[in-house]
């Protein structure tokens, strides 16, 4: 054991942490997004990207038609070019699980796992009964992926050991069924050194994933703040030989953004982290600029938005 | 029968002490009415060592001084000065032979410069520094800094008021200096080093050395812990000779016209600049 | 899972139209030598002849700086501050907009990156000569005298490190001041300046103001003691800046000298780790450690060594060496083969002095000039690794226990142009700042350049500063001083 529980303990350790420069960390993420991916690595990073998407709708209005739409587009997301791959997961809130679970089934996308954001998304302002209940629904649903979010107030009155027994809680209650993904909501705790605290408290509870944000407040996933979450996890690797990994959603739009936060885990975590298990971008019109890049790449023309289906 | 004088011997000052020359050798100082004065010493290589040795030891001190503080030492010179112009006239009317009056407003405009070089200590960031707006996160600023070990020959003439322009300015940015008195009117020189050593300056921040200039100038051009020279009192020969050895370590060696300036401070200071990031 | 290799990026090489020979750009127009001799700068990267150029003699000096003098004082010195300054603004914006130009024959000539070229050398060297533009008019506030006056014909002399930019930092202020100019670029890399001589054409600058005479160590010498130069800039070794000064002892010459260096780089045990290793790595690898004032001293705290050399040596294994036209290169050639010459003998002695060298694995390319990123540790002070300037991709690291150890070490040195301090509390690191001897203090960060800070040595690393208000000074008379 790192530490030994308690909430003295975990302070010390996360006060023993290296801070973060902020001007350092923003040019070393400026500096990789200087890196010119062309050609054949340009082709493999869009597929490794299609098959990273976790694939969002977390909306208020959001329907059974909506998330049906959403499954078939995960699980084919070019229907006239199958060797495209499959997205990462579908992620919905806690009562479209169900459906979105029967559906993937039912067209072909039995391995594409459904993530449910939980634990009072977005803001996480509930009791504890609240968010174990709304994890545990969830798993009831046929969730096999948990995106829950840290109670950020918490975190920045200094409370780490709540926001530490709350992960701790809701990863027993995944327990084998699912991957736990614990969001930060990085653009509220503001501070890289935040952001680095937040990791290692999150690997230490015994997150599978870190996650920057819930994709409703902005900045979201600054290529710097997924620069310092990438840096925890290669550290955390070599301290303890987990690899935990990374998602960052909220703001990656374009082929360009998603190749530059592959750069980021290449030369940062490391090629192993080059892989749907250990990272994931949640993201929902991301895939299709993915899918016309890929078009372009393949045809040498500019794809036209009329040519990839809208769900 | 009338009194006999006691006559004071002058010796050199180096590290606060007032030693003889190690190598015993003395020179013959006459009076504007050709009679002796005094035997002052005659500095030899080794008693420039020492005083570099001291300069040097003394640098971290007076250098990390506070600004403030290193006006006021510069001010308590003023003071003393002030106390003892009677001496100063005496020695400056003996040596260079110009008229009472003449002498007075020598020391007088003397204890002047001490009082204008204190007032410049803590105003050289202001006037020389900058903060510099860089085009990106960083706070960046410049500011001078003293150099380390200066050597100043001082003028012949005016006798006094020659050898404290070419100090005070030196010193009162934090560097230690060697000061050369006139070959040929050395004694207000040494009379400044019992001012100097009743002031509050601590010690080796000045020494002060006498003797043959064009010994002492080949010495000073190739010692490689003198940072700077002021070559008032040197020839056009000799300044060209020192500069030319004083290369081997880049000495910084410079000659100004006799009016007081800023220059003379800052031409013996190092502009530093420091790039900071400004993030949270 | 396959890794993620990146495919080749090659910038386009068909901007450049580099000639085939070049001749002196002397008072406006390019003019073939008297005696007709030439030398031809090569590609490090793949050691073929880029281009002829004219090797400039006594006698080609000689015309050069009467061309000067005549410009100084029938044009130069006569023409209103303002209209001066528009001509520098001119060409800033010839430069910027002739960027990608230079950024491809800067990375052909010398071996650098083109990244670096693009992204740091010429938008660097473009915004030179727009700060010191809107000096030309301001001279009077800047805190130099009332009436401050140029100096006359400046000779300058820049290295091949920083072939462009180090023109900009000499032509902007001496122009802007109201000097005029004959400048010798460095003999491997001559093309950019001869490119600029373009530029100053297309700029309608009047003929002679600059003047640029290619050729080596001896035409250099002939600039710095032509009777009718005024000042001498020069950037170079430390040992070729004594010999400056001691040719322009008995005259009436004024110089600035930028010279060598050897950086201390110190880590404090409370730093931000891993941007510390990022500027460990940024002050030593950019620009192929072929910077006066690169880190090539890491000084670790002694309890933090491990930690930072297992990350230092990660991250260095990430380092792309290579092609210098690769967008993706990171470290570049090596500028001439007698440089890498030099790099390969200092090394060696840190081999032979009991240091432990150590390099990622990296494939050289065959052709060309290729040295890897290189680290020693076990360095002490008295090892030769640790006191000479390599100029080259290789640190030596050494360790402290306390922070006056650390100054200490970092002041022991003949040099003092720049250190670097990474710490996160703000009372050390103004702390060391205050001790080191060095004339540019990095702190949490290394190798930053601007036109507005002013960049020089303490000690043997030079005389005076460029850059800022500060070097301003070098090119305009005294108030105080005799005989400039």
């Amino acid at each position: 054991m790192i530490i030994d529980g308690s909430e003295g303990d975990l302070k010390r350790f996360l006060d023993d942490l290296p801070p973060v420069d902020q001007v350092g960390a923003d040019a070393r993420a400026a500096m990789l997004a200087t890196r010119s991916i062309k050609t054949t690595s340009k082709a493999w990073a869009i597929d490794m990207a299609i098959s990273m998407v976790d694939l969002t709708t977390l909306e208020g209005a959001d329907t059974p038609g909506k998330v049906k739409a959403l499954c078939a587009k995960a699980v084919r997301p070019d229907p006239t070019d199958l060797t495209v791959p499959s997205v990462g997961a579908i992620c919905v809130y806690n009562d479209m699980v169900k459906i979105a679970r029967e559906e993937l089934d039912l067209i072909g996308g039995r391995k594409i796992p459904v993530a449910a954001v939980s634990t009072a998304f977005p803001s996480g302002r509930a009791s504890i009964e609240v968010k174990k209940q709304d994890t545990q629904d969830a798993l009831n649903a046929g969730a096999s992926e948990i995106d829950m979010v840290i109670d950020r107030g918490a975190f920045l009155s200094g409370k780490i050991g709540k926001v530490f027994e709350e992960i701790k809680i809701v990863k027993d209650i995944c327990g084998e069924k699912a991957h736990l993904k614990v969001i930060f909501e990085t653009g509220e705790l503001v501070t890289y050194d935040n952001v680095r605290k937040a990791s290692y408290l999150a690997m230490l509870a015994g997150a599978d994933f870190i996650k920057t944000s819930t994709g409703k407040v902005n900045p979201a996933a600054t290529a710097p703040v997924v620069l310092v979450m990438l840096e925890a996890v290669r550290d955390y690797f070599a301290l303890t030989g987990i690899k935990i990994g990374v998602k960052p959603a909220g703001g990656i739009k374009t082929t360009k953004d998603a190749i530059k936060q592959l750069v980021l885990v290449n030369e940062t975590a490391g090629s192993d982290w080059l892989n749907p298990s250990l990272f994931r971008i949640g993201a929902s019109s991301l895939l299709n600029d993915l899918l016309m890049q890929r078009m372009k790449l393949r045809t040498g023309h500019y794809a036209s938005a009329n040519y990839v289906t809208i769900d | 029968m009338s009194r006999i004088d006691v006559n004071k011997t002058y010796k050199l000052f180096i590290g606060g002490a007032f030693p003889r020359s190690e190598s015993g050798r003395v020179y013959e100082v006459k009076g504007a009415n050709k009679k002796f004065i005094a035997n002052p010493a005659m500095a030899s290589r080794k008693d420039l060592r020492e005083s570099v040795v001291a300069a040097k030891s003394a640098f971290h001190g007076w250098a990390n001084a506070t600004a403030f503080n290193r006006g006021q030492v510069l001010y308590r010179i003023a003071e003393i000065m002030q106390g003892r112009s009677e001496q100063f006239v005496e020695e400056i009317c003996a040596l260079e032979g110009v008229s009472n009056k003449a002498a007075k407003s020598q020391v007088e405009e003397t204890i002047d410069t001490w009082v204008w070089y204190s007032g410049w200590c803590d105003k050289l960031s202001a006037i020389s520094g900058s903060l510099n707006q860089v085009s990106g996160p960083f706070y960046n600023f410049t500011t001078p800094e003293p150099l380390g070990v200066v050597a100043v020959f001082a003028e012949n003439k005016p006798s006094l008021l020659g050898a404290v322009r070419t100090l005070a300015p030196v010193i009162s940015s934090g560097n230690t200096a060697i000061l050369i008195a006139s070959e040929k009117y050395p004694l207000p020189a040494i009379t400044l080093s019992e001012v100097l050593a009743t002031s509050d300056l601590p010690s080796g921040v000045v020494n002060v050395l006498t003797g043959k200039i064009s010994e002492l100038a080949s010495w000073i051009a190739s010692h490689m812990e003198i940072d700077g020279v002021d070559v008032a009192g040197l020839s056009k020969s000799e300044e060209e000779e020192l500069k030319l050895h004083g290369a081997d370590n880049l000495k910084r060696v410079f000659r100004f016209t006799n009016r007081n300036h800023p220059e003379r401070i800052l031409s013996f200071m190092e502009q530093k600049t420091v790039w900071h990031p400004i993030g949270i | 899972m396959s890794d993620f290799e990146y495919a080749n990026a090659p910038e386009s090489k068909a901007i450049a139209k580099i000639s085939q020979s070049y001749d002196l750009f002397i008072g406006g127009k390019f003019i073939k030598p008297k005696k007709g001799k030439s030398f031809n700068t090569i590609n490090p990267a793949t050691e073929e002849v880029l281009a002829k150029i004219a090797y400039a003699d006594e006698l080609d000096i000689d015309i050069a700086v009467s061309h000067a003098k005549l410009a100084y004082t029938k044009v130069w010195s006569k023409l209103p501050a303002k209209e001066r300054g528009k001509y520098l603004y001119r060409i800033a914006r010839i430069l910027q907009e002739r960027a990608r130009e230079f950024a491809v024959v800067e990375t052909l000539d010398n071996g650098k990156p083109i990244r670096e070229s693009r992204d740091t050398d010429i938008p660097l060297a473009a915004a030179h000569f727009f700060y010191h533009a809107g000096w030309a008019d301001k001279l009077e506030y800047a805190g130099l005298g009332n009436k401050p006056k140029s100096l006359g014909v400046v000779g300058q002399i820049i290295p091949w490190n920083f072939p462009l930019l180090m023109l900009a930092w000499k032509i902007a202020p001496a122009l802007a001041t109201g000097n005029t100019v004959v400048l010798k670029p460095a003999e491997t890399t001559p093309l950019t300046a001869l490119l600029f001589a373009e530029v100053c054409q297309q700029a309608g600058l009047p003929d002679g103001v600059v003047n640029i005479v290619t050729g080596d160590g001896i035409t250099g010498a002939a600039l710095v003691n032509h009777p009718d130069i005024n000042k001498i800039a020069f950037t170079g070794s430390t040992e070729v800046g004594k010999s400056i000064a001691r040719s322009i002892s008995a005259t009436k010459k004024s110089a600035t000298l930028e010279l060598g260096g050897k950086a201390a780089n110190i880590v404090f045990e409370d730093a931000a780790v891993d941007e510390a290793v990022e500027g460990i790595v940024n002050g030593i690898f950019f620009n192929q450690g072929h910077v006066c004032c690169a880190g090539s001293r890491l000084l670790l705290q002694e309890n933090i060594m491990d930690e930072v050399l297992e990350k230092l040596k990660k991250r260095m294994s990430l380092i792309r060496v290579g092609d210098p036209m690769d967008k993706n290169t990171d470290l570049g050639a090596i500028n001439s083969l007698e440089q890498l010459r030099r790099i390969k003998d200092l090394a060696s002695t840190g081999d032979s002095e009991g240091a432990n060298r150590w390099s990622p694995e990296c494939k050289l390319p065959t052709k060309g000039y290729w040295f890897a990123p290189t680290i020693f540790t076990g360095v002490s002070q008295s090892h030769r690794i640790a006191r000479e300037e390599i100029f080259g991709p290789v640190l030596s690291v050494l360790t402290f226990r306390t922070p006056a150890e650390a100054i200490e070490k970092a002041n022991n040195t003949m040099y003092g142009l720049s250190a670097g301090i990474w710490s996160d509390k703000g009372s050390k690191i103004l702390w060391a700042a205050k001790q080191l001897k060095a004339g540019v203090i990095w702190s949490n960060t290394f190798n930053k350049f601007d036109p507005a800070s002013p960049f020089g040595g303490y000690k043997e690393s030079g005389w005076g500063r460029e850059g800022g208000r500060h070097g301003l000074a070098g090119y305009l008379t005294s108030d105080a001083k005799v005989s400039k």
